[in-house]
């Protein structure tokens, strides 16, 4: 037996060769750029600001897949960022210490080197922490809140206020965290000296790798089944249950990915920048963030990571011209978009693909 | 036969309002069991407490050796039980077979859904053949008409191969033509299914039921086949006695 139909249904057109060639050829066109031609040709610290510009694209990436795909409005990447960015300034601090204490400590009176500390001179350790620790804090979080129906905006002010606990308590920890001022005066890092430009080259080049692999992970996820149920998870919570999936365990598992996402993002943010502190992971560089991908598109992974560039390079070139104008212009820009382009730039664009083919 | 769903004793309280008030059912394995009752009897109320949706008051449901009572949904599904909705609720961005295939892979581990879908397995072929809808296989299911949505929502049940199948009011809003066609889907589920299906509409009812269940507020009114249910003057009381009401309303 069949069920015809009777209303006619505008057919997508197949996925012609050159359709299917086109993402592969504009990723490979933004690769040469950002690998050949952006190290060639930019002056070293114009280079570095491109560093931390992808630096938080990483973190957008993860807000993309968070909030685009799995409608998790993530107002906290902040404390994973955080996270992953004091592991890694935690290690060169050490490294730098040479068996003494780091230099705030001695400044602000600490004799022993602390418990949570010591494990950090190892290498392997720091790093492994940079990632695992972001995504045991988002894991246990999510399986709390998500398991007890926690959504929509109550989850996106948890994490906000998540981010506003965790700078009072980095501040409140002087000795064990340089409160106010964080982690800085970085010299080396694995032996290499910081300050040259040698080394900033290349520590710009990982962050780009990074970002490029990180990039190709999220669109596999996005492409595989799980990502299909994600979107089903975004839409539809409440009947994705009874399809037999457990929608907190899906969210949890993306918002983990996401929060590692971020942990790695800090921890590459403290080599290129050369400190981490809390001002630099609050409630406001949280939301920054998130207004970037938004301008950027939330639906589309390219657009989270546009977004995020774009808004850091916007926020660079208006900031020093007009000092303080940037929170205004950032945020007209913000509601501009929501009302006219709720897709953002990646959406304006895909529909003049589409006009002109 | 042996019985595949069993109810004994089922209350349901909302602040205070008892929707559901002692009702006992007992579905066979194979059966196709119309449950039918004017608005507010209870119908979506029973299915919400056999798929976990909403947590009785007191009873017991069985549903083969196992107590779906305070299970979560999802869990009551990975036992065999699927349900569709008054109003469909498919996922609109995504295609036709991304919602079958979603609905026929929850079995798999999660991090077996990490790969991408190669090509259209056997159980979301079958529901796209049923259905009719593989000429729609690969539009977003948001272009689909309203007898469309059902009909999918009916394939994702079917892609989940359940044991026990609860349809809610699966041919409202549809076209006479639609509705015919929704019976003889429903006629090719039964053969290897066991369903329940809430309907309303008598015409329907005469077409295609044998076994009826009547509610009334909360209450099972009887039970039996179409001919009986329809002789019944309680059944013709509360119920046809309701639609000659709205059709005098109608007139006038
Ligand atoms: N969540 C709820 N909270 C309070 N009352 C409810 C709730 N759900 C249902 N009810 C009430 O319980 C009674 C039974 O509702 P139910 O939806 O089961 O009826 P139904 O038989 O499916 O009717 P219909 O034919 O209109 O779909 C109604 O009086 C309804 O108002
Ligand atoms: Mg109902």
């Amino acid at each position: 037996m069949t069920l015809t139909t009777e209303r006619p249904v505008a057919k997508t057109p197949p996925a012609t060769w050159r359709t299917r060639l086109q993402g592969p050829a504009v990723f490979a066109t933004v690769a040469v750029l950002a690998l050949v031609v952006a190290p060639l040709l930019l002056e070293p610290f114009r280079l570095g600001l491109l560093a931390k510009y992808l630096v938080y694209a990483i973190v957008a990436l993860g807000i993309g897949l968070a909030w685009g795909q799995g409608g998790m409005l993530v107002l906290g990447q902040g404390v994973f960022f955080g996270l992953g960015g004091y592991a890694m300034g935690m290690h060169l601090k050490l490294v730098e210490a040479q068996g003494d204490l780091p230099d705030f400590m001695v400044w602000s009176g600490v004799e022993q080197l602390p418990a949570l500390w010591e494990p950090f001179a190892n290498p392997v350790f720091a790093l492994a922490m940079v990632v695992l620790a972001p995504m045991a804090l988002a894991t246990a979080l999510g399986a709390l809140v998500f398991r007890q129906r926690v959504r929509g905006a109550y989850f996106a002010i948890l994490t906000q206020a998540l981010a506003a606990a965790f700078v009072i308590l980095l501040i409140g920890q002087q000795g064990l965290t340089g409160g106010t001022n964080g982690l800085t005066n970085f010299f080396e890092l694995f032996g290499q000296d910081l300050a040259l430009d040698e080394t900033q080259r290349v520590l710009y080049i990982v962050v780009a790798v990074v970002l490029g692999l990180l990039y190709l992970g999220a669109r596999q996820l996005v492409n595989s089944r799980f990502g299909r149920l994600l979107v089903a998870v975004r839409d539809g919570e409440d009947r994705v249950r009874f399809l037999g999936y457990n929608p907190a365990t899906v969210k949890t598992v993306t918002f983990a990915i996401s929060a590692g996402m971020a942990g790695l993002a800090g921890a590459l943010f403290v080599p290129v920048v050369g400190i981490i502190s809390p001002a630099l992971l609050g409630v406001v560089p949280s939301l920054e963030l998130v207004v970037a991908v938004a301008v950027g598109g939330r639906f589309a992974l390219a657009g989270a990571v546009l977004g995020a560039v774009v808004m850091g390079y916007a926020k660079t070139t208006f900031s020093e011209q007009f000092a303080g104008g940037w929170l205004y212009l950032q945020g007209a820009l913000f509601i501009l978009v929501m009302t006219l382009a709720p897709r953002g730039i990646a959406g304006l664009l895909r529909r003049r693909r589409k006009e002109t083919r | 036969m042996t019985a595949l769903l069993e109810i004994r004793d089922l209350s349901v309280v909302f602040d205070g309002f008892t929707a559901i008030d002692g009702v006992d059912l007992t579905v066979d394995q194979g059966e196709l069991r119309f449950l039918i009752g004017p608005n507010g009897a209870g119908k979506t109320t029973l299915i919400d407490v056999i798929t976990g949706l909403t947590k009785p008051a007191a009873g017991a449901v069985r549903f083969g050796a196992d107590d779906l009572t305070g299970r979560k949904e999802h869990e009551i599904v990975r036992l065999g039980v699927g349900r569709t909705f008054q109003t469909s609720v498919i996922f609109e961005e995504l295609t036709v077979v991304e919602n079958l295939d979603l609905a026929a892979s929850f079995r798999r581990p999660l991090w077996a859904l990490a790969g991408r879908r190669r090509g259209i397995s056997e159980a979301v072929e079958h529901a796209l053949t049923t259905t009719g809808l593989d000429e729609l296989a690969n539009e977003h299911a948001r272009v689909l008409s309203h007898g469309q949505r059902q009909w999918l929502e009916i394939g994702m049940l079917l892609a989940q191969r359940p044991r026990l199948l609860l349809l809610d009011e699966p041919v409202a809003g549809m076209s006479l033509d639609e509705r015919s066609r929704t019976g003889e889907l429903l006629t090719e589920i039964a053969k290897d299914h066991t369903v329940i299906v809430v309907e309303h509409d008598m015409d329907f009812l005469r077409r295609y039921a044998s076994q009826v269940t009547v509610l009334h507020e909360g209450r099972v009114l009887t039970e039996g086949s179409v001919e009986e249910v329809r002789a019944n003057p309680k059944v013709q009381e509360v119920y046809l006695g309701r639609a000659r009401e709205e059709a005098d309303d109608a007139v006038r």
